[in-house]
């Protein structure tokens, strides 16, 4: 059952040290705030899943609070490399972090494996891929009707996912429109869902029918921050940062000014400053 | 109009490529250029598809990644990422995957995952994404990338994304039904695979381009069709077309103007 609290005491009821957790967006909606208050608690040895890490995985990374990634596109869309993952990975700074690398077709088929109780994912991918050599998790199966050979990985199943959407009504339904990406499957998947919102309304009557909605028994915990996604974007709400990604590239790829940076924006920033980074992304 | 850039011969023969009766799931960068060229130009009616799942898209803008709100605001429909890769991509929908690399052999395999070795990487790439899937379920590949020694190698370090193995009908030998890729655009030449062998061969060169440049910026001992043509230089609209899509795209990047058009796609 949803229940409404400030970011940083669903981040401490919801999120442990050691835990597997998935902060989703696929690059709309990415939960930025709620990562930040993660950094800003510092757990530690989390096992982190997302299907395209960007900007807030390779902050995460970068402040060495990662013991393993599971992903299938780790990049700053559109710019580049991630800078703290490529260091973590290259050099082990802060800490060296395990890497489980998919493709996207297996990380959502596994993501809907899980929404959906099964164990694993059965799809027709990684034929001729070296991606099946590196990684264990990647099996495959017959299937028992054609005697075709279908690649299978585990289920995802993360112990907390993040998300960014919209909305959510006063009973704690969540609204996500837009790019949806997997955050409906994110959420049913796991076994706790921490869902920051832009708003919250009366109540959802007189919208489409077929709009994604979770169901606020789906849902552990709602916050209400306002730009929580920035500098992803919020549809409907504000546009996409794409200086702030540029930018993005330049603050990583020193480690004194990445610090420096978290320092600054993250740990003596709070969910409150989220707004003023969208005013001017907001549409007129 | 006889001033253009490689880079700029490169989309625009890579858009040539394009029809309206295409389904094409779009790579980001480069063939995210090309793509919408062709829409802007000759191919109208072609169906955008980017792996964030929004189809029928028609950006006024270059999207900086493939989620920008833009493809969304302007896509005739937009799905769950899972439905994308099991419902459109696997379900054999797609005509068209359009790719970039970081590496790319002759059999026209990618990759995209590390330089060196993957435990211990010189350098560690984004990955595949969604492009292992897309090499194989699309109906045939397109692959487009600027030439240099560093990127056309002759073995590449990490199969991301199957092309055509070791040539000959490795794909059949793997169970891949469909064709893999039947075309490179570099920003020199044309290259198609060996019907036979499916090594790629150099089939057109861009204007002003000699066998020599060709060679002189791939790793592999470079073949030429006996038969080698000029690729037609730019037209005047198509090359106008690309440049001004692409000062939009600029002006928009980094300007960071409000781009989220608010109720526009609200139920």
């Amino acid at each position: 059952m949803a229940r409404f609290m400030p970011l940083d005491e669903a981040v401490r009821e919801n999120l442990k040290d050691g835990d597997t957790a998935a902060f989703e967006g696929f690059t709309h909606l990415i939960p930025t705030a709620a990562a930040h208050e993660a950094i800003r608690q510092g757990f530690r040895d989390l096992t982190l899943i997302r299907m395209t890490p960007d900007v807030v995985y390779d902050q995460m990374i970068g402040m060495g609070m990662a013991r393993k990634l599971i992903f299938s596109y780790a990049g700053n869309p559109g710019v580049g490399l991630l800078r703290r993952l490529r260091d973590a990975v290259e050099n082990g700074w802060p800490r060296a972090v395990e890497i489980e690398e998919h493709s996207h077709a297996a990380m959502a088929n596994a993501y809907e494996a899980g929404a959906a109780g099964l164990p694993c994912a059965v799809f027709r991918g990684y034929r001729g891929a070296e991606l099946a050599r590196v990684n264990p998790n990647i099996k495959s199966v017959i299937c028992p009707f054609t005697g075709e050979e279908l690649a299978a990985v585990p289920a995802v199943r993360p112990d907390v996912t993040f998300i960014h959407a919209q909305k959510a009504d006063r009973k704690g339904n969540v609204l996500v429109e837009g790019i949806v990406g997997i955050q409906k499957e994110a959420v049913l998947a796991a076994k706790r869902a921490v869902v920051t919102v832009e708003e919250v309304v009366e109540d959802f009557s007189g919208l489409h029918p077929n709009l994604c909605v979770l169901p606020h028994w789906t849902v552990t915990a709602i916050s209400v921050v306002p730009g929580g996604a920035h500098p992803s974007y919020t549809h409907g709400y504000y546009a996409r940062d794409n200086a702030a990604y540029l930018e993005w590239d330049e603050v990583a790829a020193d480690r004194d000014r990445f610090r420096g940076w978290m320092e600054e924006n993250v740990m003596k920033a709070g969910p409150d400053d989220f707004a003023a980074r969208v005013a001017g992304l907001r549409a007129a | 109009m006889g001033d253009f850039t490689p880079n700029e011969m490169m989309t625009i023969a890579a858009s040539r490529a394009l029809t309206s009766q295409d389904v094409c799931f779009v790579g980001i960068g480069a063939p995210s250029a090309a793509c919408n060229v062709a829409r802007l130009t000759h191919a109208p009616d072609i169906t955008l598809i980017y792996e964030s799942g929004t189809i029928g898209t028609a950006p006024d803008v270059l999207p900086l990644s493939i989620g920008d709100g833009e493809l969304c605001d302007t896509a005739l429909t937009t799905v769950p990422v899972p439905e994308m890769f099991r419902y459109w991509l696997q379900g054999g929908r797609i005509t068209i995957g359009f790719l970039g690399a970081a590496q790319l052999d002759k059999y026209g395999n990618i990759n995209t995952t590390v330089v060196g070795d993957y435990e211990k990487p010189k350098v560690r790439l984004p990955g595949g994404g969604g492009a292992p899937e897309i090499a194989t379920s699309s109906g045939e590949v397109y692959i487009t990338m600027a030439q240099s020694k560093r990127g056309m190698v002759e073995r590449i370090d990490f199969y991301t994304s199957f092309g055509h193995g070791e040539g000959g009908d490795h794909r059949k030998r793997l169970g891949i039904k469909t064709k893999g890729p039947t075309l490179l655009i570099t920003d020199l030449a044309i290259w198609k695979p060996d019907p036979e062998t499916k090594e790629f061969t150099v089939v057109s060169l861009h204007p002003g381009v000699t066998r020599e440049m060709v060679q002189e910026t791939c790793g592999w001992k470079v073949k030429f069709a006996e038969k080698l043509e000029e690729t037609p230089p730019p037209t005047v609209l198509e090359l106008s077309t690309l440049r001004d899509l692409k000062a939009r795209t600029d002006a928009a990047h980094k300007g960071g103007a409000p781009a989220a058009k608010r109720g526009a796609k609200d139920g």
